[in-house]
């Protein structure tokens, strides 16, 4: 694709849409990317970063970090850090998928080790973790019990059985964040979502077995902070959100800001998709709070994936998920707002940072890190297509520039629509499985979908987000087993 | 009643466009099109269930959002798998109303062929236009 008009290259990995490219542009753009990426970015992106500039209250920049693709209102990529008294609230600037996001935990266990398992450890991972269309989950609650689950997160899952106190230490927000407040949640929300704990859901959601090749490891000392410390040792990583809770309680409040954004409050936007309505309104609290329970619902979906998971490798191995080593690495969302204390012009102010398929990668010594990572910096988990691999990295203090915002993911280059038709899903699978990864799903079709080359090269985002100054790298990991919803 | 996914648009979600020769039609593609984003084989849904789906709206795009809404709804809280048999537009004062008859059965893995699940229907270029005597409805879903 040629480059759109008015981008600026500023350095070799930051490009920039001046606030003359767009009428109510009220910051410039950035994105960050080596020429590749940028090159390979679909239109829509610089359509929807600078759409995002127009927003009350956004503060330095709209910015798009490197796996950016189109999305809705937001690109996904999209962070923004709005202004407490002046800015807005915007469930498009978050996503449906409230705190969709990922998870990582190492065993103790080589490849060597695993392989001659790795089939029963798929199968059964398939059949004790649900994935697919509306699936359901084992965890059964009355809906008081489930607002319970909304309000405290994983905290809930360790009191239950579901996980252990270092957990919540090693996920975001402790597992729990804290303002979530079930009664500003609709019936409807918690009928989407009182079944679904415990479940994957679909689309680019996976549980993954991996591998860190000797090769892979770029960074020693950081890796063996973050538990990778033996050659070609195998981890877990997963990938899923809110489920329905969340994507509902987006749902209703898009229909509310629509009714009072402009009448009540003069706010004019480029895409319905960006509704909004100013952080301290009645209406923008209320969607907050309802949007922390989405957040603590999906703390608690994946902790209890982990219970599961660590039961799953438990029974393969005939040994506790202690004696394996199955420890948490870090729980991190890629879809959130949240109140941070940023630098601005050399002055620090609480801003509300929505980040949109990209990551927070808080650097060394910044508060909110479990104590074992303050001097490391917060461990980054980026989740890549399921045929080539994913990758942890290292927050740093150079990633002040984007709100300490990284990556999430590969990011797509193809439809998913145009992906299916290029792709047989049951001849991926075999061919997968030829080349050593060993693939189970709900769904063919959605199978081909995920095509590793429906996505951009994740060594090429990588290579952009350290380029530019956003993360480290420290280990890449190699996919062997799958599920896929 | 027909309706089309489209390739170029959408990089991590899906968008199609629906058709209906006149507006409880449009309801009706737009529907199926949602189902089918989940569900590869439409026929094997079996009408064994049925739930009236009632709404009001200002501006009759939102009602069509309601409608599609409320089948995402029902595949997550009930595993419902519905598709909408009949869809009465009306005229409700200065805005719109909607009586719809949705059927279908739970979701039964075993014969119902899974796509992906649809998380909502975006606001991101929703419209409902009449063109050339047609209705149409362009809608793009987060995946």
């Amino acid at each position: 694709m040629a480059l759109v008009r008015s981008l600026e290259k500023v350095a070799d990995t930051v490009w920039e849409l001046p606030v003359t490219y767009k009428d109510g542009m009220r910051v410039p753009a950035r994105i960050f990317a080596t020429e590749q990426l940028i090159k390979e970015m679909d239109e829509a992106v610089f359509d929807q970063i600078s759409n995002v500039a127009t927003l009350p209250g956004i503060t330095k920049y709209a910015m798009c970090m490197p796996d950016g693709h189109s999305g809705y209102g937001f690109p996904i990529g999209g962070v923004a850090a709005m202004d407490l008294k002046t800015g807005v609230i915007s469930p498009g600037g978050i996503g449906f998928d409230i705190n969709c996001g990922m998870r990582l935990v190492t065993t103790n266990l080589s490849w060597d080790e695993v392989k001659p398992h790795l089939t029963r450890l798929v199968d059964r991972l398939y059949q004790r973790v649900p994935a697919g269309v509306g699936s359901t989950g084992f965890v059964k609650l009355t809906r008081d019990e489930f607002r319970t689950v909304i309000e405290q997160g994983s905290r809930w899952c360790v009191r239950n059985g579901y996980g252990r106190p270092e957990d919540l230490e090693l996920t975001e927000e402790n597992g729990c964040i804290a303002g979530a407040d079930a009664a500003a949640v609709s019936e409807q929300a918690i009928s989407r979502g009182i079944n679904q704990i415990g479940t994957l859901g679909s689309g680019n959601h996976y549980l993954e077995i991996q591998v860190a090749a000797p090769e892979n490891v770029f960074d020693r000392k950081v890796a063996g902070q973050f538990g990778v410390t033996i050659p070609n040792q195998v981890v877990v990583m997963f990938h899923c959100g809110s489920r329905g809770f969340g994507h509902q309680v987006a749902s209703d409040s898009l229909q509310i800001f629509l009714k009072v954004m402009e009448s009540k409050y003069g706010i004019r936007i480029l895409d319905r998709e960006l509704a909004s309505a100013p952080i301290n309104s009645p209406e923008g609290q209320r969607y907050f709070s309802a949007m922390k329970c989405a957040l603590n619902m999906s703390f608690a979906n994946r902790q209890v994936i982990l219970h599961r998971v660590r039961e799953v490798f438990s029974e393969v191995f005939g040994r506790s998920a202690e004696d394996l080593g199955m420890h948490m690495v870090y729980d991190v969302a890629h879809n959130t707002a949240k109140l941070e204390r940023h630098l601005v012009n050399g002055e620090e102010r609480e801003l509300l940072v929505h980040r949109k398929g990209a990551t927070r990668a808080f650097g060394p010594g910044m508060p909110g890190l479990p104590e074992r990572y303050r001097d490391t910096g917060q461990p980054v988990i980026i989740g890549g297509s399921m045929e080539t691999g994913s990758y942890l990295l290292v927050g740093i203090p150079e990633g002040a520039q984007s709100f300490y915002s990284t990556a999430h993911g590969s990011g797509r280059t193809m439809s998913r629509t145009k992906a299916r038709k290029l792709w047989r899903g049951q001849t991926l699978q075999k061919d997968m499985e030829a080349r050593g990864i060993y693939v189970r799903t709900t769904s063919f079709s959605g199978l081909a979908e995920e095509a590793g080359d429906a996505y951009k090269s994740i060594d090429e985002v990588v290579t952009a987000t350290e380029l530019a100054g956003l993360s480290r790298r420290v280990v890449r990991f190699i996919p062997v087993g799958n599920v896929k919803g | 009643m027909t309706y089309r996914f489209i390739e170029e648009e959408a990089t991590a979600d899906i968008a199609f466009e629906a058709q209906g020769r006149d507006i409880n039609e449009l309801f009706l593609s737009a529907g199926d099109a949602v189902m089918n984003v989940m569900i590869d084989n439409l026929d094997a849904i079996e009408p064994h269930e049925t739930r009236v789906i009632e709404s009001e709206n200002d501006a009759l795009d939102l009602l069509l959002l309601e409608l599609l809404q409320n089948l995402i709804y029902y595949k997550d809280a009930e595993q419902l798998l519905l598709r909408v048999a009949d869809a009465q537009v009306s005229r409700l004062g200065d805005g719109w109303h909607l009586r719809a008859i949705a059927r279908g059965e739970r979701l039964d893995p075993a014969r119902h062929l899974q796509r992906v699940d649809v998380k909502a229907v975006t606001l991101h270029n929703f419209r409902v236009e009449q063109l050339n005597g047609d209705w149409r409805a362009h809608v793009v879903l987060d995946i």
